[in-house]
């Protein structure tokens, strides 16, 4: 009796989180279908796009007309550069503030989320000039510099937190053993470490990934990257929702499945020390 | 002679050498129609001149302005060619940050071009942009809608008649709006519509002096018409129509009048995507009954290069390639004529083949009606029908924009979006610095 | 003794890592102050020179700065409200064993992946317009008229495009803390004849505390600086509906080109930046040391 009561109510379960599944993730599924619909019938009523036929032209369209993979290859090199960067220079500072905090610690990283606040519009002009001046408009080096800039306040905290959950007690215990402090980062605190860092990894290619304001404004026909590609396919003047549509699936497309594939390492450590 | 001999066929062996090693230029153009075409006929230009390598930047149009804007004005250097339109061009052509194009070849001919066009592209007798593609703005009306309201579209009308039709083909019920007009904010939106509105009830934006007119009694007829058509025969959620939005309803039938860029004529007779492609009619934008100035804008994206680059040689022959009449007649061997870019040559309307094309000659009479230098009634310090081709210009008419559209959302009173509009105006010019 | 060889080691490596950070996050702000206090039009080079407090004096006493400041702290907490209370219903449900638990749970977290603008094109035009979105034709399948979301209630409408957004983050942190409670402790409530809503009350809502600071936290930091998905959409309005305070600096450094104006907003942005984050941590920070 109990277990048939148990059993119903995960149907019921079941359903209402489908449902609510199912609908959080519609307008992403909306995408991919008007991305298979001809221009004239993606703006059509719902029922119309339904069952008008299904089509590849989008997808063959927007093949001829841009350089998907070069595209892709920029937004990797950008995505994954500027996330590599950004954690050598912030795991030795999260390290050093996790561990032997000052007074100011706290407020110090305070301030450093907030500056993450400041509108990028407001600084466009001076970095614009500075890239001139250095010569790295349209190059994947100065973008790669600045992205990281942008992520760095949020992968120093996320660092931050996590680091802070490693035990000081181990370390203790494994410098009376008489362990070196080589020995302390390579055994003890590396792998205490590598799932924050992981997932602090995960989490910055994502937002790097979506980054839409540098990575248009800094980039001319070489450096730049999938959401130049989609900028190309936005509001010309005519009909446009489905070769969007297209553009729009083959850009989120890497990121969603590697965000799906890596969830498990992503969510481990994207608690921000929120979980004891 | 000998020695000539000689030293010109070492030049053309050096020139030789140098043609060897291809010239990659940049070019940053608009994602409309008629680029994404030129883009796929870049074999014929490789063809002709194997020497010189094109790379695309190309974006959506905001994005794309904002972008080239930024270059140009720090003297980035990233651009060898800009598509920029007809607002840009007196500016940056009068800051001396485009490179002149009076030196194309013969075979360009630039008397062939529109007068209205050149002369919005000229600055003190140097052409600064050569056009790529050019538009006006015109009624496009569904002509079975317009017989079964039992009217007859004039080729001239005035706005009591687009207001009378517009009633008539009103029918909510089956989801047809009698009138569609834009109403998204933006300069280039909303703005721009407005502006060339208020241009047939006689309005304007400065006086000689270049104080804002928006307290003037023009203006206030100006929007408390366009509020009473929008609110009484336009569709829901107008306040965030722009050309595309309206370009899809008219597409599927829910408008039956919409006055709108030229280039819109080609979408909407288009079968494969309108379903009214065999029922459309064009006139001349409308003005008000007493007044000669119509509503009709110019616009001209075209192609400049950037003082300071070092390529402008090269950009300059794709200019001429892109721009000439060899361009429209490739266009039309592999396209058809209804595809050639529209507006730009004198030569393009006087061929027989395009005048078959249904929105040809309303698209020329509109554009010869248009007159950037003088586009009011009263007198005015600027140049631009649907602009004022001032610096300050963009950020005043998004403001401006902001306030027509919340005022057609039913958010502000027409009283008080003037009132604003003035204002905004004022702040900004006096910041300026105009009428010192 | 090893406090001392920790502190010195720390030290060491402060000295360079927090340095090099510091460098780095003060470079951009360092020009954006400098450029604050010039007298810089980009499409007018030849005037330049110190401007003193006229930049600011500008940007504070345009109209628009107050609807901005107003609309900027509405559209966090809205997204905000709807993100927290949101992200623990669906976390509570996500919790409970149903069948195909795992495909749920990759559902709801890909809206995180989705590029904002992106999303607010599709929001703006497949969903919420009144004519030939969905939510109008569901509408007038139901005989009534399309609302106009965008036109009517333009904030809302950007709130639930950034909620949607978001919500999966936060789905996921609450999921995760929820998953670590001790489930005996549960168990021992309901013995005790605790009903439904006073185990929640009492026993799970305080366990999440200190994830839904961090939820409030990171997702304050993203929301105040929102600006593609008005771009997209309402670029600011009708009117002044929806502007926030980044798209106004959007507005005067980009659209009216006036470098000095639009780094005097990115200075006030900052400032009221550290005024929240002060905020916050009096509120909710000691959540952060337990």
């Amino acid at each position: 009796m109990a277990r048939s009561i148990s059993t119903s109510r995960a149907t019921v379960t079941g359903v209402v989180a489908w449902t609510v599944g199912f609908l959080v993730f519609f307008p992403i599924l909306w995408i991919v279908i008007l991305s298979f619909k001809a221009e004239g019938d993606a703006i059509g009523t719902p029922w119309h796009i339904l069952t008008s036929p299904w089509i590849t032209e989008a997808y063959v369209t927007v093949q001829e007309r841009s350089d998907y993979f070069k595209h892709f290859m920029n937004s990797v090199v950008i995505s994954v550069g500027s996330t590599l960067l950004g954690l050598l220079i912030a795991i030795p500072a999260a390290w050093a503030m996790a561990f032997a905090p000052g007074k100011r610690t706290k407020d110090v990283l305070m301030w450093m989320l907030s500056t993450k606040m400041m509108p990028a519009a407001g600084v466009l002009v001076p970095i614009y000039l500075i890239f001139r001046d250095f010569g790295l408009l349209d190059t994947r080096t100065g973008l790669v510099a600045v992205i990281m800039l942008v992520n760095l306040p949020i992968i120093v905290w996320m660092l931050y937190t996590y680091f802070r959950e490693i035990p000081g007690e181990i370390l203790e215990a494994a410098r009376m053993d008489g362990a070196s402090l080589r020995e302390e980062i390579v055994y003890i605190l590396t792998p205490m470490a590598i799932p924050g860092i992981a997932s602090t990894l995960l989490l910055n290619i994502i937002l790097a990934w979506n980054e839409a304001f540098w990575t248009l404004r800094l980039t001319a026909a070489k450096a730049a990257p999938l959401t130049a590609f989609i900028a190309s396919y936005s509001s010309p003047e005519g009909l446009f929702y489905a070769k969007l549509s297209a553009a729009s699936t083959m850009a989120i497309a890497p990121i969603l499945v590697m965000g799906w594939f890596s969830q498990k390492q992503l969510v481990r450590g994207l608690t921000f020390g929120a979980v004891k | 002679m000998k020695l000539k001999a000689m030293l010109l066929a070492a030049s053309s062996v050096f020139a030789l050498a140098l043609n060897a090693q291809a010239e990659t230029i940049t070019v940053a153009t608009v994602n409309n129609g008629d680029m994404i075409r030129m883009q796929g006929l870049m074999d014929d230009f490789k063809a002709k001149h194997p020497d010189i390598d094109v790379e695309w930047v190309t974006l959506e149009e905001n994005e794309l302005r904002q972008r080239v804007t930024t270059d140009i004005a720090t003297k980035g250097g990233q651009f060898d060619v800009l598509t920029i339109g007809t607002y840009e061009v007196p500016i940056w052509g009068s800051k001396g940050w485009l490179v002149s194009l009076n030196d194309l070849p013969a075979e360009y001919d630039a008397d062939d071009l529109l007068p209205a066009i050149r002369e919005g592209l000229t600055v003190d007798g140097n052409l600064y942009a050569s056009p790529f593609y050019g538009e006006s703005s015109m009624i496009m009306y569904r002509t079975d809608l317009m017989e079964k309201a039992g009217l007859t579209m004039p080729d001239a009308p005035d706005w009591s008649f687009i207001k009378e039709a517009a009633a008539k083909m009103t029918d909510k019920d089956n989801e047809v709006y009698g009138i569609c007009l834009r109403g998204k904010a933006g300069w280039g939106e909303n703005a721009a519509f407005l502006t060339a509105m208020s241009n047939s009830f006689g309005a304007r934006w400065f006086d000689m002096d270049w104080r804002p007119q928006f307290d003037q009694q023009p203006w206030k007829d100006t929007l408390n018409y366009y509020l009473d058509l929008m609110n009484n025969y336009g569709p829901p959620g107008a306040s965030n129509n722009g050309f595309n939005e309206n370009l899809a309803l008219f597409q599927q039938g829910k408008c039956g009048m919409w006055i709108d860029a030229t280039v819109a004529a080609s979408f909407v007779t288009n079968p494969k995507d309108s379903k009214v492609a065999d029922k459309v009619g064009f006139a001349l934008a409308p003005n008000r009954e007493g007044i000669e100035k119509r509503a009709n804008w110019l616009w001209a994206w075209s192609l400049a290069i950037p003082a300071g680059t070092k390529k402008a040689d090269a950009a300059k022959t794709f200019i001429d390639w892109a721009t000439n009449k060899d361009y429209l007649a490739l266009v039309a061997s592999k396209e058809g004529w209804a595809n050639v870019p529209p507006g730009t040559r004198k030569s393009l309307y006087a061929n027989p083949e395009y005048a078959k094309v249904p929105f040809a000659k309303m698209t020329l009479e509109s554009m010869n009606l248009a007159d950037p230098k003088h586009p009011t009634v009263d007198p005015v310090p600027y140049v631009g029908v649907q602009f004022v081709a001032i610096p300050e210009f963009q950020g005043i008419a998004t403001a401006i924009g902001q306030q027509f559209s919340a005022a057609l959302a039913g958010s502000t009173s027409a009283d008080d979006a003037l009132a604003a509009a003035q204002q905004i105006a004022t702040r900004e010019m006096k910041r300026a610095g105009y009428g010192k | 003794m090893a406090t001392l060889h920790t502190r010195s080691m720390a030290r060491l490596m402060i000295s360079p890592a927090v340095l090099s950070l510091l460098v780095w996050m003060i470079i951009p702000l360092a020009m954006t102050l400098w450029f604050s206090f010039q007298q810089y039009n980009l499409l007018y080079p030849e005037r330049t020179g110190f401007a003193g407090w006229d930049n600011f004096n500008y940007f504070v006493t345009d109209f628009r700065f107050w609807p901005a400041i107003a609309n900027t702290l509405i559209l966090v907490l809205g997204v905000l409200a709807i993100t927290t209370i949101g992200g623990i219903l669906l976390a509570l449900l996500l919790d409970q064993p149903f069948f195909g638990q795992g495909v749920v749970r990759l559902l709801v977290l890909a809206p995180f992946f989705v590029m904002p603008t992106v999303s607010a094109l599709v929001w703006k035009n497949m969903f919420m317009n009144p004519v030939n979105g969905l939510f109008g034709h569901i509408a007038k399948a139901f005989g009534f008229q399309g609302y106009d979301f965008l036109g009517q209630a333009p904030l809302f409408s950007i709130i639930i495009m950034v909620a949607w957004q978001w919500l999966p983050f936060a789905t996921l942190i609450l999921l995760t803390a929820l998953q670590s409670l001790d489930s005996e402790q549960i168990e021992a409530a309901e013995m005790d004849g605790a009903s439904a809503f006073e185990r929640f009350r009492y026993i799970v809502l305080p366990h999440l505390t200190r994830a839904l600071t961090v939820v409030v936290l990171i997702q304050t930091i993203f929301l105040l600086s929102v600006y593609a998905e008005i771009l997209v959409t309402t670029n600011g309005g009708p009117g002044t509906a929806s502007l926030n305070l980044p798209f106004l600096v959007y507005l005067n450094s980009i659209i009216d080109n006036d470098v000095g104006v639009g780094a005097a907003g990115g200075v006030i942005a900052i400032i009221l930046a550290n005024i929240v984050a002060i905020f916050l941590m009096r509120a909710i920070g000691k959540n952060l040391d337990a």
